[in-house]
Formats: structure tokens, sequence, C-alpha cells
């Protein structure tokens, strides 16, 4: 097991560093550099700049200190917003963002895993079928056409919630609800699948057999069982949830680490896309590496000689 | 054996001949074919018509894909405007005769930027896809036919690749490369074909040990034959059913980057930049919003009918997964 999480981390690792690379390279490869403007810069003035921030160095020492200062958590400085810290406007705002992906993120559990169950219990019923037609439309509307839509409908027409801003309990809803459409609709299909598998295993008939109650059974065999795939939705959840929240807090006016992103973007702030995307990637590496061991733990079916396959 | 010395010591209840009937073997009946004997494709096929709603979706996409040919030149025809032309005098008009889903901010028609829009978002779904196929077939292809040390080291490769999150990649590409049809349709394949391969890998992996293979082998069929002769062909249907679920994946992927306006650039439409646009206005002008955000949503959810019910067809074992 120790020998399987070392391994997995250093693959980690190594798709991280990769990252890196190419987002400096990427850097070295946009033409014009920071200290580019409408006034030309005297050389002198320029060349203490370049000095300060050690652009003068051969790049395969700007490369070197670069990874040093990524290790330091040090993403440098935005090249739009002053003598801002790319790693200070972060920390600023991903406590909006994860507070909001938190709770999409327990949202979608919890509903995706309750719909899944319902259908696989009433397999090919009606509960079933309008199940799957929801999880199927989740899968197939983006998530910024419904965030769109739910603002027109529930936000203006009908008035119910806040169209904009995170201020009360109620201005979650709708951000919540068009971040976790998708995912509720991959965990309620994952979550179907594999309780109509469990529902048909022989451990079930035994459990039967021996007069456990019908709730026990569900609760101690059904679900345990079941909810294992859901395991292995994590990482995808993640990402999902953090491409979403792009988007969505663009969308809904919310101050996130993705509205910075976008606004980075549109303003072709490149040390700070550089650093969000790095950012962004180390969570969702970090969220991959954690579904890879959470399901190894969980499930001791799994032969860790296996792990290759898929 | 014992038990049948067993049974043939308890006395035999008596039949009499009378009661047995002859059964008449007509040898020319039994060669009768009943059915008509299809090909694996036609069977295939067969199971995908009687699934209404994968028919459904393969109807639907005919015609949106009828419509982003035809549409965009109806229009042209009939009023004579294409998706550039502006008129600034009509912005934000309500759908009318004059245009059928209303004009833009800039007095463009939307009938024909949201067909445009649906245009370009086909062309790059499908040509993501495509080569998504190829370099995931040829890549697949040799991991799973040599295993081994080969294997090993590009599957480590490829799952080094993809730990690096797709929309992060694009995004990176796209925000260094200038956005076109050519460069967005690059970043998405960049890492998109990492799935195909891995699936056109396990099916390979599964098949090369098969009689067939073995028996092609020893009358001499070279790699190139076992491989496009019997491997890939037998490994077709995942393939299909990947192949068609990975062009929604793509269209989405456009689309995000399109509201981050790092899509096609104007004035070309895409479904997606046009949603981002009507975003500004859209509590007045619902409509600019509406067609689009339909349209967009009526192409994944139709690809994702197919695609679902062609795995059906496919291989009907996994029916209902």
């Amino acid at each position: 097991m120790a020998r399987y999480i070392t391994s997995k981390f250093l693959y980690t690792l190594l798709s991280l560093f990769i990252l890196i690379t190419a987002t400096f390279f990427l850097m070295k490869a946009i033409p014009g550099d920071p200290f580019m403007s409408e006034k030309a810069v005297p050389a002198p003035i320029r060349e203490r700049l370049e000095a300060q921030y050690g652009l003068d160095k051969p790049e395969i020492v700007q490369y070197v200190n670069y990874l040093g200062n990524i290790v330091q958590g040090d993403l440098g400085i935005s090249m739009k917003k002053l003598n801002q810290e790319v790693s200070h406007i972060i920390g600023q705002t991903f406590g909006v963002s994860l507070k909001l992906g938190l709770i999409a993120v327990v949202v979608s559990t919890i509903i995706g895993v309750a719909l899944g169950l319902l259908a696989a219990l009433y397999h090919r019923k009606m509960i079933d079928s309008v199940v799957m037609v929801l999880a199927v439309l989740g899968i197939a509307v983006p998530s910024f056409v419904l965030a769109s839509l739910i603002q027109y409908v529930f936000g203006l027409k009908l008035d119910l919630f806040p169209i904009t801003g995170l201020k009360s309990a109620l201005g979650y809803v709708l951000p919540v609800a068009a971040l976790s459409a998708q995912p509720i609709a991959f965990i309620a299909r994952l979550t179907r699948s594999s309780m109509l598998e469990v529902l048909h295993a022989d451990y079930i008939k035994t459990a039967k057999a021996k007069g456990l109650k019908w709730p026990a059974i569900l609760w101690k065999h059904v679900i345990r069982n079941g909810i294992l795939p859901v395991v292995t939705y994590i990482g995808p959840m993640t990402a999902n949830v953090i491409t979403g929240s792009v988007v969505i807090e663009r969308i809904f006016g919310i101050g996130g680490i993705g509205k910075v992103y976008v606004d980075s973007i549109t303003n072709r702030d490149y040390t700070m896309i550089m650093g969000i995307t790095l950012f962004y990637g180390i969570i969702l590496m970090f969220a991959r590496f954690v579904t890879d061991i959470v399901y190894v733990l969980v499930d001791p079916r799994i032969k860790l000689t296996s792990s290759k396959e898929g | 054996m014992a038990n049948e010395n067993k049974a043939n010591n308890q006395p035999l209840p008596t039949v009499s001949a009378a009661d047995f009937a002859p059964v008449d073997i007509n040898q020319h009946e039994s060669e009768v074919i009943k059915r008509e004997s299809l090909t694996a494709w036609r069977d295939t096929w067969e199971r995908l018509r009687s699934n209404k709603v994968a028919m459904g979706g393969l109807v639907v996409l005919v015609i949106i894909i009828l419509g982003a040919i035809f549409g965009p030149l109806i229009a042209q025809l009939t009023h004579g405007y294409n998706y550039k032309s502006n008129d600034l005098s009509a912005t934000n008009q309500p759908p009318s005769s004059l245009h059928w889903f209303g004009t833009d901010d800039l007095g463009r028609d939307m009938f024909v930027r949201t067909w445009m829009g649906a245009r370009i978002s086909l062309i790059i779904g499908l040509a993501a896809a495509m080569i998504d196929l190829i370099i995931g077939v040829i890549y697949g292809g040799i991991m799973g036919y040599f295993g081994g040390r080969v294997d090993t080291v590009m599957n480590k490769f490829s799952e080094i690749l993809y730990a690096i999150p797709y929309l992060l990649v694009t995004i990176l590409l796209l925000v260094v490369l200038k956005p076109s049809l050519g460069t967005i349709i690059l970043a998405l394949t960049i890492t998109g074909w990492i799935n195909m391969s891995w699936i056109v890998r396990g099916e390979i992996m599964k098949l090369k040990n098969r009689e067939y293979v073995l028996a092609s082998r020893s009358m001499g069929a070279g790699t190139g034959r076992l491989l496009f002769r019997h491997l890939l062909p037998n490994a077709s249907g995942p393939i299909i059913v990947t192949l068609t679920l990975s062009v929604p994946n793509a269209i989405f992927a456009e689309s995000f980057l399109s509201f981050l306006g790092l899509g096609v650039q104007a004035p070309i439409s895409s479904l997606g930049s046009m949603v981002e646009n009507a975003l500004t206005g859209w509590m007045f002008f619902p409509w600019r919003m509406l067609f689009p955000a339909v349209l967009i949503s009526v192409i994944m959810l139709a690809f994702n009918l197919l695609g679902d019910g062609l795995r059906d067809a496919l291989d009907p074992s996994l029916k209902n997964k």
C-alpha cells in the first residue's frame, strides 16, 4: 500500500512538473514582455527592471528560479494589477469559491446518490425513467446555459432568489443549483447502475434468506456496496465544479477566483492566468490522487497489481 | 455408470409402438433460412433502429446538420444577409418575419449567426473527434498489440499527460496561440486522444489472444494485416461509441472556451460566444440567449442519446448500465 501511494504520488508530481514547465515555456513564447507599454521605457530603467525580476539571466536559470519560487508558493506578480502578488490575490478570492464549491459537492453527492438509489429501487418504473431523463438532460445542458436559464426564470421572472451575489443564504441557491446539475446527473447514473448490480448480488439474497429486515439490508449491504463507484467520481467532480464555477461566478457576479481567472484571460494578464492555472492544476491533480488512494482503501476487492488497467 | 445400471434395474413402464409417432424430418425444410441472415452491422442497425430515443437523437442530429449547412444559405437567399452583415438601425430586434431569430446588439441576424455557430461547433466537434480517433487508434494499437515494456512506457506517458487537466491545457494553449479554428482543434486534441487510446489498447489486448488471430498469424499474416483486418474491425464497437460520445465533449469544451473569449473570434459566431455575448442584455432581449443556448443543449443531448443507443446496440450485454 505504501508503495502504491508513493508511486502514485511521484507520478502526480511528474504531471505537475510537466504542467509547470509548460506554463513557463508558454509564458516565454508570448510576444512582448511585461515592461512593454505605450511609453518607451528608457534602456537603463528597463535593465534595472529586468535585473530586479531576474529577466536578465539565461532562460535556464530563470526556469530554475521559477521552479524554486513555485515550491515556495510564489506565483509571481500580476502584470495588470500593479504590485499585487498572484498568490495573494488567489488567497483573497479562493475562500468564496471554495465555500461555493464545497456546498455544490455536498449537495451533488447527497441528491445524486438519493436519485440513483431511488431509480435502482424502482427499476423500470416511473421514477426510474424520470431520473434517467433528468440525468441525460443534466449531462447534456452546459452549465452556463443552465445558469443563465435559471437566473432568468427564478431570479428575474419569478423573483424568488437574488440574481447576483452571495450576500444571503438564498443567494447561494441558484449558483449551487447550476454548479451541481452536471455532477448530480453523473452521480445518479453511476449510483443507479452500481446499485442495480448490487441488488442482484448473491449476498443480498443471503441477507434476505437469513431474515434480515429490508431497511437493514438496504443500509448495511446495498448502499454501502453500491456507493463505491461514486468514490471514483471525486476527481472528475472537482474538475467539473472548478470549471463550472469559472463561468458561474461570472454569470452570478460572484467575486471568487473563477471570476479573477476569466477577467485575467480577458485582460491577457499572463502571470495571473499561469498562476491560477497552476493553482487549479494542483487542486485537480491532488483530487485525482486522493481518488486513487481512497478507492483502494474503501474497496478491498481491488488488487493493487491490476491498478495499471484502465 | 453406476447410476445407469441402477436405472436399468427399475421396472420400465410398458410402452407400445403405437405411443410413438414418427417425426418427419424433411432435410430440405431444416435447411430453409427462416429469417434473413444479417451481417453484424445490419444487426446493430436493426437494434439501433428499434431504440426510439437513439433514433430521435439521430434524426435531430441530421436536421441540425442540414440546418448548419443550409440555414445560413436560406437566409442569404431570402433576406440577403450573411453572418456579419449588420444593420445598426435594427439592433436587438425580437424575432419577426424579417429576422426569424431576431437580431443581436450589432443588428446582425440571429438566425444566420445561430446556424453559423452550429456549423462551427459541429466542425470543431467532429474534427477533434476524428483526430482523437486517428491518434488514439495508432497509439492505443501500438500499446495493445506490442504489450510488454513498450506498453508500460507508453501507458505511463499517457497517464502522466492525462493527469494534467484537459481544459487547463486548452486554455493555456489558446491564451498563447491566436485562437482560430485550427488552433482550437489542436488545443482540444492535444490531450483529448488519450481516452480513445486506452479504449483501443484494452480492446486489442483482449482480442489479440483469440484463436482467429492465432490462425491468421500461423498462416503468415503480418502485423498490418492482423491489426487492420482482424483486431481493429473487431474493436470497432467500443471505438465508435467512444467517438460518438467524444463529439459532445469537444463541442462543450469549444463552447466553454468561446464563453471565456478563447474560442473563434468575431465576427465568426460560435454558440458559446453568442451565449456569452447575450449575457449583457438578456434581461431585455432573452431571444438572444434562447436560440443559441437551446441549440447547443439539443446538439449535446442528441449526441449523448445516440451514443448511449449505439452502446446498447453494439453490445446488448451493457444495456441499462
